[in-house]
C-alpha cells in the first residue's frame, strides 16, 4: 500500500497544526460558529445530535494493521471504544470531544492517517472497488489512480470551496463494485487502441434528494490528461454550479440543466484552453505510486477443496463470506460487520485490535473497508481459511450473511445524526430478528437492502434492491420503501412502491415483499431478476396485503 | 482609510473604486471600474493621465470578458462575498494561468479571511483587502501556513516541496 514520503508527512503535520490553531481560536471566541463550521467540516468534524462526530479518512478503504490498531486506540482513548464504518469506506467516531480532536488528528498523523476533506463542500475521499488488485476480472488496479487523485485533490487551492461536496470513484473491473455511476465523477479504467491506460469518464451521478445516474462525458481519457480533465470539470462546476440552493448545488443539477452535450462542450473547451497550465501526470509519477501497489509476495500454491468434510456452518461461511482470488491457493475473506443484533458497520476497539493481529498473521497486514460496511482480508491462503473462520467466529465477525438480506447498509439514523428524520438502527434490529434463520436467508439469496434515515441518502437506499427511507410524519417515524434499485453490476434507481409504513411494520412489509419473490421466482432467478420480469405491481400488492395502517 | 496587504506589506490603498468620493482626483488617480461599466464603454475608461485603470469582477463575471482589455489593466479585483464562495479562486486562476495577466490581482470582500489567505495566494492573488477584524500579523503568517503542496501554484508562495508541476 501507499507509504507517505516527506511531503505527505509534512502536509498532514502542518494540517494538524492548522486545525489545532483553528480549534483554539474557536474555543477562545475569535472565530464564530459560522466561521468555524466550514473549517471543521473540511477536517471531518460535524456537530451531531449528542456530540461532535469525527469522520476519519480511509483512502479507497485500504488500511494497514498498524493503522487499524491506531483507530482502536483513538476510539478507546477519545471515544466510547467503538467506531462506525460508512459507505464511503471511512470510519466515524460518534462521541469525541471537540477540544481533543486536534490530539486525535495528531495521533493519526503518526500512522499516516487524517480526516482531511471527509466532509464539507470540497473533493471527498476517493473510493474504489474493495476487491481492487485481487479481483479475477480486473483490467488494472484502480488504487494507484485513487492515490494520485487523493494527492491532487488534497487542499487544492482552486477547489476547496465548491458549491457542494464532490465525490469521485474509480473502478478497474467491468463489474462495477464501487457504485461509480452514482458519483459526481465515475472513472472506469479502459485500454486505448494502443493498449495505453485511460478512463471512461462519467459525470453527474449522485444519490440524495435527486438521485441521478451519471452520464458518459468522455469515452476515453488518456491517463496523462487525468488531472487536466478533472480540473476542467471542476472548474466548470466551481464557476457555474448553483450556490443559491443547497439542494440544487451538486454537479448533477448543473449537468441536468445544461444537458450532457453542452456540459461536454464546456468541459472540452476549458480542457483545451487550460491543459498547458494544469498539473502534468508523467510516467515517473505514475510509476512511483504504482510501485506501492505491486502484488504481494504470494506463495505458489494449488487451489484446494477446503469444504469437503467440514461442518455445514463452515461451508456456508465459505460460500457466502469468501470470494475468488486471481492467484491460485488464495481467497478474499469478508468480515461481516452485520452480526444479528449489532449495528451495521459498528466495530469495537477490541475487535479492531484482534482484526489487526489476524491481518498480520493471515493477509499481509492489510485490511480493507468495503462500501457495504464490512471489512475484507483480501489475500488469505486457502489452507488457513478453516482456522481463520474459527477465530472470526469468536470475534462475532463470521456471520455468514454477505450478500444476503441482513448484510444491509444503514446510516446511523436518528440515534446519532443531526440530519436524520427517522431511526434506522431499530429497524435494522427488527429485520435481523425477523430474518434470523440462515436457511431462510440463503433461500432468498442475493438481496441488497439499503436504508437511510433521511432523504440525503447516506444509506444508498435508492440503489438497494429493497430501499428503505425514513421520513418524519408529524413527529412520527415512517418508512418509504423502494424496489428495483442497484449499484452492483448495473446501476438503477429504485421505484417507490406506495404509501410509507410505520416503524413497527417495516420488517413485516419486507417479509411480504420477499414472499412475493419466493412465490413467483423461476429456477434460480435472483430477487432483482424476478422483480424485473414480473414487474412492480405484484410486489406492490404483496407488500400491502393485510396492511390497513399504511397512510 | 482602507489598507491592503500587498505581498507582505500593510499599506494604505492607493486605489479607489469608481463611486468612492475621491476616485479619480489628482491625489487618487488610480480607479477600479466594474466590468459591466468598463465593457459598456471601454474608450471612455482609457487611463487618466498619471492614473492607472483597474477592473472589478463580480462572482458571476467571466474573466474571459476582460481578455482584450488586459493589456490596459494594472489591476483586477475579484469579489469574495463570503468564505464559502469559491468562484473567485477559479477567476483568479484563469486570469493568471490562462490569460497571462501579470498585474495586481486583488481579493476583496467579506470572504477574504485568515483561513483563506494561503489558498488565495496560491491562486495568484498578490493583494488582499482583508475583511474587517482579520489580524494583519496573523494574515502575514498565514501566507506561509503550509510549506508543502501537491499542486502547482503561484510562485509567490514559496514551498519546500511540491508534488505535481504544470
Amino acid at each position: 500500500m501507499y507509504r507517505y514520503d516527506e511531503l505527505d508527512q509534512a502536509f498532514v503535520d502542518q494540517r494538524v497544526a492548522e486545525f489545532r490553531d483553528q480549534t483554539r481560536r474557536f474555543l477562545a471566541g475569535e472565530l464564530s460558529e459560522d466561521e468555524f463550521r466550514p473549517l471543521r467540516l473540511r477536517n471531518g468534524l460535524y456537530i451531531q445530535r449528542h456530540a461532535p462526530m469525527l469522520r476519519l479518512a480511509i483512502p479507497y478503504g485500504l488500511l494497514s494493521s498498524t493503522q487499524l490498531r491506531m483507530l482502536a486506540h483513538v476510539a478507546r482513548r477519545y471515544d466510547r471504544g467503538y467506531g462506525h464504518f460508512t459507505t464511503r469506506q471511512n470510519l466515524q467516531l460518534n462521541w469525541p470531544k471537540l477540544a481533543e480532536v486536534p490530539d486525535i488528528l495528531a495521533e493519526l498523523a503518526t500512522v499516516q492517517m487524517h480526516s482531511i476533506q471527509t466532509s464539507g463542500n470540497c473533493i471527498r475521499n476517493v473510493t474504489a472497488d474493495h476487491l481492487a488488485g485481487v479481483a479475477p476480472d480486473e483490467l488494472d488496479d484502480p488504487r494507484p489512480y485513487c492515490e494520485l487523485i487523493r494527492q491532487w485533490a488534497t487542499l487544492h487551492p482552486e477547489f476547496t470551496y465548491l458549491p457542494r461536496k464532490f465525490k469521485i470513484a474509480v473502478t478497474g473491473s467491468p463489474q462495477d463494485r464501487a457504485a461509480s455511476e452514482v458519483h459526481d465523477i465515475g472513472l472506469h479504467l479502459k485500454r486505448g487502441r494502443e493498449g495505453d491506460i485511460g478512463f471512461t469518464v462519467l459525470v453527474g451521478g449522485g444519490l440524495g434528494r435527486t438521485p441521478v445516474i451519471g452520464q458518459v462525458i468522455r469515452e476515453f481519457l488518456p491517463l496523462p490528461e487525468l488531472f487536466a480533465y478533472l480540473e476542467a470539470i471542476l472548474r466548470v462546476y466551481n464557476r457555474h454550479g448553483r450556490r443559491d440552493n443547497i439542494h440544487k448545488a451538486r454537479i448533477k443539477i448543473l449537468v441536468k440543466s445544461l444537458g450532457i452535450e453542452r456540459m461536454r462542450e464546456q468541459v472540452e473547451t476549458e480542457w483545451q484552453a487550460s491543459r498547458a497550465g494544469a498539473p502534468r501526470l508523467d510516467a515517473a509519477q505514475v510509476q512511483r505510486v504504482h510501485d506501492f501497489f505491486r502484488p504481494h509476495p504470494y506463495a505458489t500454491l494449488p487451489d484446494l477443496d477446503v469444504e469437503t468434510g467440514r461442518e455445514p456452518a463452515f461451508q456456508a461461511w465459505f460460500r457466502y463470506n469468501t470470494r475468488a482470488h486471481r492467484v491460485s491457493g488464495y481467497r478474499s475473506v469478508f468480515l461481516s460487520l452485520k452480526a444479528h443484533g449489532s449495528v451495521p458497520g459498528d466495530v469495537t476497539s477490541q475487535q479492531m485490535e484482534a482484526i489487526a493481529d489476524l491481518a498480520d498473521a493471515e493477509s499481509f497486514g492489510e485490511i480493507r473497508a468495503t462500501h457495504n460496511q464490512n471489512l475484507l482480508f483480501a489475500d488469505v491462503r486457502q489452507e488457513r481459511l478453516y482456522p481463520l473462520w474459527q477465530k472470526l467466529q469468536l470475534l462475532q465477525l463470521a456471520t455468514p450473511n454477505i450478500g444476503t438480506l441482513t448484510d444491509m447498509i444503514a446510516c446511523p439514523g436518528l440515534d446519532f445524526c443531526g440530519l436524520a428524520n427517522a431511526g434506522t438502527l431499530d429497524v435494522a434490529r427488527q429485520i435481523q430478528q425477523r430474518f434470523d434463520s440462515l436457511d431462510y436467508l440463503y433461500d432468498l439469496g442475493d438481496i441488497e437492502l439499503k436504508m437511510s434515515g433521511c432523504m440525503n441518502g447516506c444509506g444508498h437506499h435508492h440503489v438497494g434492491h429493497i430501499g428503505i427511507l425514513g421520513v418524519d410524519k408529524h413527529g412520527e417515524q415512517w418508512y418509504q420503501i423502494t424496489l428495483g434499485g442497484s449499484a452492483n453490476g448495473f446501476t438503477a434507481l429504485g421505484e417507490v412502491i406506495g404509501p410509507s409504513v410505520p416503524q413497527a411494520e417495516v420488517a413485516a412489509t419486507v417479509e411480504r415483499i420477499v414472499e412475493v419473490y419466493r412465490a413467483r421466482r423461476e429456477g434460480d432467478e435472483r430477487f432483482i431478476e424476478t422483480l424485473q420480469r414480473v414487474g412492480m405491481q405484484a410486489f406492490r400488492q404483496g407488500a400491502y396485503a393485510s396492511h390497513p395502517q399504511a397512510a | 482609510m482602507r489598507h491592503i496587504l500587498r505581498q507582505r506589506d500593510w499599506i494604505a490603498d492607493p486605489w479607489r473604486y469608481l463611486g468612492e468620493p475621491d476616485a479619480g482626483t489628482p491625489q487618487h488617480p488610480d480607479v477600479i471600474v466594474p466590468l459591466a461599466q468598463l465593457r459598456g464603454d471601454p474608450g471612455h475608461w482609457a487611463a487618466p493621465p498619471g492614473g492607472r485603470l483597474g477592473a472589478a469582477l463580480a462572482v458571476t463575471d467571466a474573466p474571459e470578458a476582460l481578455s482584450d482589455l488586459l493589456p490596459r489593466l494594472a489591476l483586477v479585483a475579484v469579489e469574495f462575498p463570503n468564505p464559502g464562495d469559491g468562484r473567485g479562486y477559479s477567476q483568479g486562476r484563469i486570469l493568471r494561468a490562462r490569460l497571462g495577466f501579470r498585474g495586481e490581482l486583488r481579493a476583496a470582500g467579506k470572504g477574504v479571511r485568515l483561513d483563506q489567505v494561503f489558498l488565495l495566494a496560491r491562486c495568484g492573488f498578490d493583494v488582499l483587502e482583508l475583511a474587517d477584524g482579520v489580524d494583519v500579523e496573523a494574515a502575514r503568517r498565514a501566507l506561509g501556513r503550509y510549506r508543502v503542496a501537491y499542486q502547482p501554484g503561484d510562485p509567490q508562495v514559496r514551498l519546500e516541496r511540491q508534488r505535481f508541476f504544470a
